[in-house]
């Protein structure tokens, strides 16, 4: 087991409009990007439960060009309205650092 | 080979870049310079109180140099988005920017002003014919909504762009605008295809993040029939393969589909292909023409702010939190009514930092081993002055309400700054972020000429 902190490369979120927040996870070489991918640990149901938001809700890409994985979900509260917490959205990739993948860092 | 040469100076206008690397830029002959100067990203309190994101001395220092080297180069200076909202305050203050730069150095030009804030009544009208729609997960939108609004922008494509330039704009300073807009409009007016021009301008909006490292610095994108190139002109940063193709997820819910005014750029077939080690061609994407639509962006007030900030270091404290909190709570709307302010008056949040501060309710730790918490409490009012009144009352409570087994008897909190109360002013929310259709690319962005 390794945990995406430990493997990814880039591991970040940030605002995609003012109601929307999105996480991408970046790996620096294809070898591994693939062998996460084979693994399907990271998809919408993951990131729905993570984010306490609906499957249906989660816009997840995988992005073999970057080598990357692409979740975008609905912010808790809009940026910078009454109880935000993150305007920009940059510190909500935290709960992903620990997700546990099967494979052999 | 047609090709097409766009300079970009940075990520946003204010932000600055490096005087060597507008030089190096320049010195590729580029038929346009350009720096995108606005977003939503900080927040809507810009387009709300009609403020600049950026100070005027770091707007003027960056408009001097490229005013200077456009006007050398007899190459247009476009900025888009002015002032960070794009409305009429923030276009006027760029534009009084430039005014004074062009006096203090004897420059002579013709000036494009474009407009971006959309009158009310106009929106009510397009409401009423069923031609908005909210974006993903934006608030509802009706009469009372669009009255509510501070302003209401639109979000410009490429076609005002054109025909300031077709005027024979030689700066061209315009309100809210999509992002790769003023790019795509100088490469498409230039007969290149809309896919590499649209492409490029995705990524000269951001200056030089598409390299590596990232940073606030210069970077030019050649556009031709079959792709663009794009390389950063600081020779600390390489844009390579990876880092262009990561570019792509930066602010955007996908990095394969980009919904533009007028279509959709579609970059889920790109290639990224290394010319050396610090320059990429980037082939295969398309655009794909879809009916006109342009984003609407409103901001309205949602009360005023007043905040005090503190920390607490007393284990007994840290034990018993949340009782504690809902304690001190009970106080503050005793007392606040008891000077005439009802609780429907006022929202009231504590943020704790050291446990949930960052990510709310979607924090997954839920047993802070920390500490010392640190505090941040906020009042929204009604007026500024319920918000001050009870954020003091709130002060007061949250230094001293009794918890069992209290040992810090003379308080309960470390206060860093007096006084301790901010006054933050008046807070705003997004309360427009929608699409209006059938309309005509120009009308919605009236353009105003004159020689500086």
């Amino acid at each position: 087991m390794a945990k995406i902190s430990e493997i990814a490369q880039v591991c970040k979120s940030k605002n995609a409009g003012p109601f929307e927040v999105t996480i991408d996870v970046v790996f620096s070489d294809k070898a591994m990007f693939e062998k996460v991918k084979k693994t399907q640990v990271l998809n919408a149901d993951l990131i729905a439960r993570l984010y306490h938001v609906k499957p249906s809700d989660v816009l997840f890409t995988v992005y073999d060009a970057g080598n990357a994985f692409k979740a975008t979900v609905p912010r808790r509260i809009p940026a910078g309205d009454i109880g935000d917490t993150d305007v920009y959205g940059a510190q909500q990739h935290a709960p992903l650092l620990d997700v546990d993948i099967p494979i052999s860092s | 080979m047609q090709e097409y040469r766009l300079l970009s100076t940075s990520g946003l206008l204010g932000y600055g870049f490096p005087e060597e690397s507008l030089k190096e830029g320049i010195a590729r002959k580029p038929h346009m310079i350009g720096v995108d100067g606005g977003s939503t990203d900080p927040g809507p309190h810009y387009l709300g109180s009609g403020k600049c994101l950026n100070s005027k001395m770091a707007m003027k220092r960056d408009i001097a140099l490229m005013l200077e080297a456009a006007l050398s180069a007899k190459i247009p200076m476009v900025i888009s988005s002015c002032g960070g909202a794009g409305g009429e305050p923030h276009l006027q203050a760029v534009v009084d920017i430039v005014r004074e730069v062009a006096r203090e150095n004897g420059h002579r030009f013709k000036l494009a002003k474009i407009h971006a804030e959309q009158s009310k009544s106009w929106v009510k009208k397009k409401l009423a014919e069923g031609q908005i729609e909210a974006l993903k997960a934006a608030p509802h939108l009706d009469n009372g909504a669009i009255d509510r609004a501070e302003r209401i922008v639109g979000m410009m494509g490429p076609e005002p762009f054109m025909q300031a330039l077709d005027e024979g704009a030689q700066v061209v300073l315009a309100g809210r605008s999509s992002d790769p807009a003023p790019w795509a409009a100088c490469a498409t007016r230039a007969q290149l295809p809309p896919g590499p021009a649209w492409f490029a301008g995705k990524v000269l909006e951001c200056g030089a993040t598409a390299a590596l490292p990232k940073g606030h610095d210069c970077l030019v994108a050649t556009v031709q029939e079959d792709g663009v190139i794009v390389e950063a002109m600081n020779p600390i940063r390489k844009c390579t393969p990876m880092s262009v193709a990561n570019h792509s997820l930066h602010e955007n819910s996908s990095p394969c589909y980009h919904v533009e005014p007028g279509g959709l750029l579609d970059t889920s077939e790109c290639r990224f292909d290394a010319l050396s080690d610090r320059a990429v061609k980037i082939s295969g994407m398309k655009w794909e023409a879809r009916p006109y639509t342009v984003k609407l962006e409103g901001a309205e007030l949602a009360g005023y702010r007043t905040i005090t900030i503190c920390g607490t270091r007393d284990p007994g404290l840290l034990g018993q939190w949340d009782s504690y909190l809902a304690s001190v709570r009970e106080n503050i709307v005793t007392k606040a009514r008891a000077f005439g302010v009802e609780p429907d008056q006022y929202k009231l949040i504590y943020r704790v930092y050291g446990r949930d501060g960052v990510m709310g309710d979607w924090e997954p730790v839920k047993e802070s081993r920390s500490h010392e918490l640190g505090i941040l409490v906020e009042v929204i009012g009604k007026t500024q002055e319920i918000a001050n009144a009870v954020l003091s009352i709130a002060r007061v409570n949250t230094l001293h309400v009794d918890f069992p087994g209290r040992l810090c008897k003379e308080g309960n909190m470390a206060f860093p700054f007096s006084p301790s109360d901010i006054e933050a002013g008046p807070a705003y929310r997004f309360s427009v972020f929608h699409v209006v259709k059938d309309v005509d690319p120009l009308s919605m962005f009236p353009i105003e000429y004159e020689m500086v």
